[in-house]
């Protein structure tokens, strides 16, 4: 056992990437490529499963680590590890992988090849983001993730893939030259990339103290593009109703989200706390511009942008509030949401490929007509804006009690109204399709529902929805573990779910 | 005769030109069977010839490492861990531009011969150029060089833009080396001698200090030229607008090698007491040749002029190197040249294969759907664009992690910024082609018919040649570090002072018992 748990992550990255190259060594026919991709990304999936099966509660820190030396000048370590922050995560990853693979086995009919060997590459870079615990490695796997994406964005777009590629590359890839300065002067300080002698380092070492504010803003304002925060989401929408639906579902949120937990606050926690305000500020106008946003939109692709902003910029303000409980329901919040949003990308993805039009106007009264789609929008719609019982709840409502009791209640009111609008849009959204008159677009097809192999992914999905909705502590305390023992400096309140504060 | 061979044999100078010695054999061999060979018959095997030649000299170079590291020939040509590594890079570089070429000229084209032989003498003076130590053989040698990359620029002389673009390159060259040698002339003039060694010792006690920094500014001026650097750049997109693509392939590395190489030696051996002089203006050139060539290709519609501002913006990154302290300034360049040449020589090899020799489709917008109309073309196009823009695990990454790398630990943290910066403006014109070749052909009203050419002959030499660079981008983006080594040992044999210690922030004050 001792060596699965030693090499379990190396197998995690590079499970992917072999059937990326077997994807491009096969002919297009049959299918092979789908039936390949959906094999090695199952086989992930699995692979993903061993961590928290073997993961050890009790401990805190990295676990399943590997630190090999890669490049001995400078110093880069091959160091991988998962706690109990990214273990969940990298299991998010693998879950939404099957999901991406079924939600293009239909829409993707022309260089099939090309397709499934870029998404699997996806996979890997993704993986490696939350595996990394080496600072080049980590900005290794970042960049290589915007690769993929933006040719997939370009190959497979609806109506101007290039643009909304070049868009969303540039977007992302400018922010990162300040991050790898700040990376490259960190090793000059310090010679180390390894994240956790970093954070020790920085913890104790006697820094010119300007210099430390700036590098730690070039690492947020690179997290703060990708995730994206307020001022900062031009890509979004674009980049949402471009993408192919395997890719829109997990391009925006986790990566940034996580990155920030990791990266900014765990390794400059008192230039962080120097900047929460602002952040609480733009995340609290990004909740309620993009819930505003959403409400006016025509295209469900679009609308889904927004209230993506929405959402995400919820999680922003249970990070950056610095309390426990609100990174723990930001966590949660990150799992939950991208599982709501694979199953809506999912069932959007299907509904384009029938009706291809993304015009909200032109639907109307489907649910007569494909009663499971109808059935499982509504439980995801519902998981989504956070009606207790399902997933959406229990983050938000961390995120929220977190806010209200430690960083300013009037900042909490404000969130919470995203939230009132949010089921606004979304219910909105729902009763335009699916209810109301039939519209000619719908009866000039012949109904045809879900598909097997959506539901074999979609019933899984609406069952964890449920799960996460009223078992969330099997996930919470792991989530806990991995919020590494908090600098003092933060005066970390921890609000117990009875309502308590304890010190 | 037979004593003769023996004394050639046993003659220990010999060897340190074993490389130029077989490359000059090969060239001339080249000739005469072209001049012998039936005017009919096809000379397509001559160029099979040079690129054994070229592969004998490569492992020539190699054996080189097992020579002590010193100089031959009264002091004048240097054999080191530095030369073998640029040698092996140039002779690569030949190569892979002699296997694109066999598959890509046409059948039918004019003096082949000689373009094989050219390539092939091209390739002794920039080897020469690397081991030379001695002012006057680097003149010759960039002049060996030189002559033939002006006369393989004009190769398609039957269109306009190729007698232009050897005309420009053939003036603006001699002037450019005419500069270099009256550099020269100065150095000589305060000093009393051309060789490098001599020149490092006694430029700390000359007497006309004014007359060495005159002749610095002469030889950058010189040198600066031969790497497209602005403001000597002009030449260069019009050359390799004009010239053949495998040409350009060529042109665009192996002689940029060969004079950064030049460069170093010249900065770092033979004047590094002037640090003060030429670091600010290699800083200015620089930050210079980087924004001028990427804000200038961000116009570009043509794919080759593209390409060609950014390789000047390339230099830019490049002479951003040159601001590290002692050998990793060195080391951080080589590395660049080689990761530059790699993917270099890669994407100009499948420009040739999509646009053909007589360039029917020279546009950005003609590339459109490439990945629909041939995957494997249209991957690989990609795959270079990507380690062009620098992304992580490609050649192109570490390059330029190495050279800012070297930019921060040199304290210029300003430099590193601006390049990095500028690589993202880079993106936007790497990924416009990326992604029109990613394109779907039928989207955004591109229904007219893509001039049908038949498909390109993808023969097994031009195979070989684009696995090798794609080989090379990946293993010096994924496994750098023999590379690295090499580069790192040959920075060493430079005889470059110690650098100044930097201390470093974090160093605890050793406390006295």
């Amino acid at each position: 056992m001792d060596v699965i748990n030693n090499s379990i992550l190396t197998l995690i990255l590079l499970a992917p990437l072999a059937g990326a190259v077997l994807v491009a060594l096969v002919p297009d026919r049959w299918k092979l490529p789908n039936w390949i991709a959906l094999a090695t990304t199952l086989t992930t999936f699995g692979l993903t499963l061993h961590l928290p099966a073997h993961f050890d509660k009790t401990q805190p820190g990295f676990q399943f680590v590997i630190d090999i030396p890669w490049i001995k000048s400078p110093a880069i370590n091959y160091h991988v590890g998962v706690d109990g922050l990214s273990m969940w995560l990298v299991v998010l990853v693998g879950l939404l992988a099957p999901v991406g693979v079924v939600a293009s086995w239909n829409a993707i009919h022309e260089r099939r090849k090309l397709f499934f060997a870029l998404f699997l590459i996806q996979q890997t870079a993704m993986l490696g983001v939350f595996l990394s615990l080496d600072l080049m490695v980590y900005y290794g796997f970042w960049e290589l993730s915007l690769v993929p994406m933006a040719i997939l964005i370009a190959m497979y777009g609806r109506k101007d893939g290039p643009k909304a590629a070049l868009k969303f590359f540039l977007f992302t890839f400018i922010p990162s030259a300040p991050l790898l300065v700040a990376i490259l002067w960190l090793y000059t300080q310090t010679g180390s990339f390894d994240f956790t002698t970093l954070q020790i380092l920085i913890a104790h070492g006697n820094f010119p103290a300007g210099a430390l504010y700036w590098a730690a803003l070039a690492f947020l304002f690179a997290f703060a593009v990708k995730v994206p925060v307020f001022p900062l989401h031009g890509w979004l929408a674009g980049t949402f109703s471009e993408a192919p639906v395997a890719l829109a579902m997990v391009v925006a949120g986790k990566l940034g989200l996580y990155s920030m937990l990791r990266f900014h606050i765990g390794l400059f926690p008192e230039q962080a706390r120097a900047i929460a305000p602002v952040l609480v500020g733009l995340a609290v106008v990004g909740i309620l511009y993009g819930a505003c946003l959403a409400l006016v939109q025509r295209d469900f692709w679009r609308l889904m942008a927004f209230a993506a902003l929405s959402h995400l910029s919820l999680i922003t303000l249970g990070i950056y509030g610095l309390t426990l409980t609100g990174w723990e329901g930001a966590v949660y919040q990150i799992l939950s949401h991208g599982v709501v949003d694979g199953a809506l990308f999912l069932l959007l993805g299907v509904l384009y490929d029938r009706y291809a039009t993304s015009q909200i106007s032109a639907y109307g009264g489907l649910a007569a007509k494909l009663p499971l789609t109808a059935t499982f929008f509504v439980v995801a719609t519902l998981a989504m804006i956070g009606l207790p019982m399902l997933n959406g709840f229990i983050g938000e409502f961390l995120i929220l009690v977190s806010t209200f009791t430690s960083v300013s209640k009037g900042w909490a009111i404000a969130a919470t109204l995203g939230a009132i609008l949010s089921a606004a849009y979304m219910l909105w959204l729902v009763q335009r399709i699916f209810y109301g008159p039939e519209s000619a677009l719908v009866t000039s097809k012949p109904p045809e529902d879900l598909r097997l192999g959506q539901l074999a992914v979609l019933w899984p999905l609406a069952a964890l929805m449920l799960v996460m909705g009223v078992a969330p502590m099997l996930w919470l305390p792991t989530i806990a573990t991995g919020m590494h023992p908090p600098p003092a400096q933060f005066q970390v309140m921890r609000v117990l779910p009875q309502g308590e504060v304890q010190r | 005769m037979i004593f003769v061979l023996h004394f050639l044999l046993n003659h220990e100078d010999l060897f340190r030109i074993l490389p130029e010695v077989i490359l000059t054999l090969t060239g001339v061999l080249v000739m005469l069977l072209d001049a012998t060979l039936p005017p009919g018959l096809t000379r397509r095997p001559l160029g099979w010839v040079a690129a054994f030649g070229t592969t004998l000299a490569l492992w020539g170079s190699l054996f080189q490492l097992s020579l002590p590291a010193g100089t031959g020939f009264s002091g004048t040509i240097e054999t080191s861990a530095f030369t073998v590594f640029f040698h092996v890079l140039i002779c690569g570089i030949v190569l892979v531009a002699l296997l694109l070429s066999l598959d890509t000229l046409p059948e039918k084209s004019h003096h082949q011969g000689e373009f094989y032989a050219l390539i092939v003498f091209g390739a002794v003076g920039m080897c020469l150029l690397t081991g030379a130590v001695e002012l006057l053989l680097v003149f010759i040698a960039l002049e060996i060089s030189s002559i033939a990359t002006y006369v393989l620029a004009g190769y398609r002389k039957h269109t306009a833009c190729g007698p232009e673009a050897a005309i420009k390159y053939f003036l603006l060259g001699s002037f450019a080396t005419a500069f270099l040698l009256y550099g020269i002339a100065m150095i000589f003039g305060a000093t009393g001698t051309t060789q490098i060694y001599e020149i490092a010792r006694l430029v700390p006690i000359a007497q006309n200090h004014a007359f060495i920094l005159v002749g610095l500014g002469l030889m950058l001026v010189g040198i600066l030229f031969k790497v497209s650097a602005v403001p000597f750049h002009v030449w260069t997109p019009d050359v390799y607008e004009g010239s053949p693509t495998p040409v350009v392939a060529l042109l665009s590395t192996a002689p940029k090698a060969a004079a950064f190489a030049l460069l170093l030696r010249v900065i770092y051996e033979m004047l590094p007491t002037l640090r003060s002089v030429w670091q600010p203006l290699l800083w200015v050139v620089a930050v210079l040749s980087m924004t001028v060539g990427n804000l200038a290709a961000l116009r570009q519609q043509n794919v080759k002029r593209m390409l060609a501002y950014s390789a000047i913006a390339h230099a830019g990154y490049l002479l951003a190197a040159f601001a590290g302290l002692g050998s990793s300034g060195i080391a951080a360049a080589s590395f660049y040249i080689a990761a530059y040449a790699a993917m270099n020589v890669g994407i100009f090899a499948v420009v040739t294969l999509v646009s053909g020799y007589d360039e029917k489709l020279p546009l950005i917008n003609d590339y459109r759907g490439l990945i629909y109309r041939s995957p494997l073309l249209g991957s690989l196009l990609i795959f270079f664009l990507v380690s062009l823009i620098g992304i992580p695990f490609t050649g192109g990454f570490f390059g330029k992690f190495y050279a800012f790398a070297a930019a921060v630990g040199g304290g210029a943290i300003w430099l590193a910024i601006i390049g990095l910066l500028n690589s993202g403006l880079a993106a936007a014109y790497y990924l416009r082609l990326a992604l029109a070749t990613a394109q779907r052909p039928d989207l955004d009203g591109v229904t007219k018919s893509t001039p049908q050419q038949g498909s390109p002959r993808v023969g097994a030499a031009v195979i070989a040649a684009l696995a090798m660079a794609v080989l090379v981008t990946l293993v010096l983006g994924i496994v750098p570090n023999d590379v690295l080594q090499a580069a790192e040992s040959g920075a060493h044999t430079l005889r470059v002072p110690p650098a100044e210690i930097s201390i470093p922030v974090n160093v605890v004050e050793p406390q006295q018992p």
